[in-house]
């Protein structure tokens, strides 16, 4: 495919973009969709809509193909061997609860730990606890650094012979440092543990090889990389995949049915009762292919260099504290940071008010923010992010650090 | 947006975010209850000294951000020296400012925590607002 130069032409491509007058920097949370994903998603329901996996007719054939041709296209994009790995979800949240009721209920036994990063998003986190406390298996925290990093002897350190599962986000949405996942699968699979990936703050922002990772598991939505809400990727390896039950149960997830017994479906449709989002996977595939015509080396270093401004900005602020360090090579695309004496509530508000958007709260991390304020010997419950996407300029950046310089002083200090 | 944003940050509320009046553990309290807002973790403990009706002293201690703590402080600043009954009316008085809207006769009963109708066009930050004087009313009447 041919690469286009990226640069801040491609703001034109996001209506939303274009048409506000905002610095959107809430990215993380979720991005803005380009006119080629709006529009494929408006065709294929113009054009090719019926149910998909059932229809004789032509159109049902025409969604199928477009539903199974997007589950391609995932497995091309996150290098996965085989299309039937990839289950499509409604997004990350439930991929993980997939696994964790699938996967988990199925091996877990009392007494087996599950290993989890203290900096997972909730959806890492509480379907692993759900799991732990039906099966009387112990849940066991991984905490990071006072940086941000993770320290593999650690690792090392937790991994036991009741090690079942590693639950790890490949770069937290609060710290935004990319970690060494193959280094912690290797550790994981040596063990005989599985590994669940979070990829939802990755997959648009750096390449992912989910062989070259050693995910056993890795779960992403695609509203965070430029597509639809409501639909959502879990990549599992075939041989487990294979084995697991079923999740949800109902249409279109089985081979026969009588009124004693069920045989349930091959891979991937095992996974997907009901009918399924086949405009959310249109469009997935869509913005699959807006972000292959940039590429990922100019997308990297177009966002990296944002966050770096940022960072590197912050650090001659000496009231900012940066969550995860101040080295601005470790923040991709992410830089969660408090500002002394001011709530981040507070802080969030006066970025609206001049028309920036930033998030404010725990990031459904609160154990996270929890343990760092253990760290740093004070009380922390929230922080304010800044998470960066394709479209933002240095001027946005200039104008949130603008706003950035002047909240002390808008609060009275 | 701008004039939503100065009404909201303005000197009173930063005096009482910054400089808090009734920001302390106080003796001799008879009520104390914990008000929490789990989304956002603002955090307020009330403790007030009733005497038969009258609210003879107060103040609070937590977290959170300078709505939630600057109108406490506000409130607090109003009940004390007043009846329950009092201190129940303009607590109804601010929970419809900040939900539907008032009169003016009735801002100007509210006196300081006026200052705080803008929030009503803050979905977001409405809890922040009322924190304070929920866990008031719920000391007096329980919860709702």
């Amino acid at each position: 495919m041919e690469i286009i130069r990226l640069d801040d032409s491609v703001r034109d491509e996001f209506p939303l973009i274009k048409e506000a007058d905002i610095a959107y920097l809430d990215n993380g949370a979720t991005t803005q969709k380009p006119e080629c994903v709006i529009e494929a998603v408006e065709e294929y329901y113009r054009r090719h809509n019926a149910n998909p996996l059932r229809g004789i007719y032509e159109l049902s054939v025409e969604a199928t193909d477009a539903y199974e041709e997007s589950r391609q296209a995932v497995a091309d994009y996150i290098g996965a061997g085989d299309a039937s790995e990839i289950i499509f979800t409604r997004n990350a949240s439930e991929s993980i609860n997939l696994v964790a009721y699938s996967y988990g209920m199925s091996v877990l036994n009392e007494g087996d730990e599950i290993i989890v990063s203290t900096a997972e998003h909730h959806s890492n986190f509480l379907p692993w606890q759900r799991a732990a406390d039906a099966k009387g298996a112990r849940v066991v925290f991984f905490d990071p650094e006072e940086d941000g990093s993770f320290d593999l002897n650690k690792l090392k350190d937790l991994i036991s012979e009741k090690t079942r599962i590693l639950a790890m986000t490949q770069i937290s949405n609060v710290i935004g440092r990319i970690n060494d996942i193959k280094a912690m699968t290797d550790l994981v699979h040596e063990a005989g543990g599985v590994a669940v990936i979070d990829g939802a703050q990755a997959v648009a922002h750096i390449g992912v090889d989910v062989k070259e990772l050693g995910a056993d598991f890795y779960a992403f939505s695609g509203h965070k990389m430029y597509a639809p809400m409501g639909i959502g990727v879990l990549y599992g390896r075939k041989e487990l995949l294979d084995k697991m039950p079923p999740f949800l149960y109902g249409g279109e997830m089985i081979e026969t049915v009588t009124k004693e017994r069920t045989v349930y479906a091959e891979l991937p449709h095992k996974f997907e009762a009901g009918t399924v989002n086949v405009g959310g996977a249109v469009g997935l595939k869509a913005a699959i292919e807006f972000i292959d015509r940039y590429g990922f080396e100019q997308i990297v270093a177009r966002e990296n260099a944002l966050t770096a401004k940022v960072v590197n900005a912050m650090n001659d602020m000496p009231y900012v504290k940066i969550i995860g360090g101040r080295k601005a090579c470790n923040h991709h695309g992410i830089v969660a940071f408090r500002i002394e004496g001011v709530h981040p509530h507070d802080v969030a508000q006066i970025f609206a008010d001049a028309g920036v958007c930033v998030r404010a709260g725990h990031h459904c991390a609160e154990p996270l923010h929890r343990y760092l304020g253990e760290l740093a010997g004070t009380r922390v419950n929230s922080s304010t992010r800044l998470s960066v996407g394709i479209y933002n300029t240095e001027a946005e950046i200039d104008r949130f650090l603008d706003v950035l310089s002047g909240i002390r002083s808008r609060m009275g200090y | 947006m701008a004039d939503i944003n100065n009404t909201l940050y303005n000197e009173i509320i930063n005096e009482h975010n910054l400089r808090p009046y009734h920001k302390h553990s106080i003796e001799g309290a008879n009520y104390t209850l914990e008000g929490v807002n789990p989304s956002c973790g603002d955090e307020i403990t009330l403790h007030l000294c009733v005497d038969g009706e009258i609210v003879k002293d107060g103040a609070y201690e937590g977290e959170g951000c300078a709505i939630s703590q600057a109108s406490a402080d506000i409130m607090l600043d109003m009940i004390i020296g007043r009846t329950k009954a009092d201190a129940l009316h303009l607590c109804d008085l601010f929970l419809r400012m900040i939900k539907e809207g008032i009169t003016e006769e009735e801002k100007e009963e509210l006196e300081e925590a006026g200052i705080l109708e803008s929030v009503s066009h803050m979905p977001a930050r409405v809890k922040c607002a009322v924190l304070g004087w929920r866990t008031m009313r719920e000391i007096f009447e329980g919860k709702d």
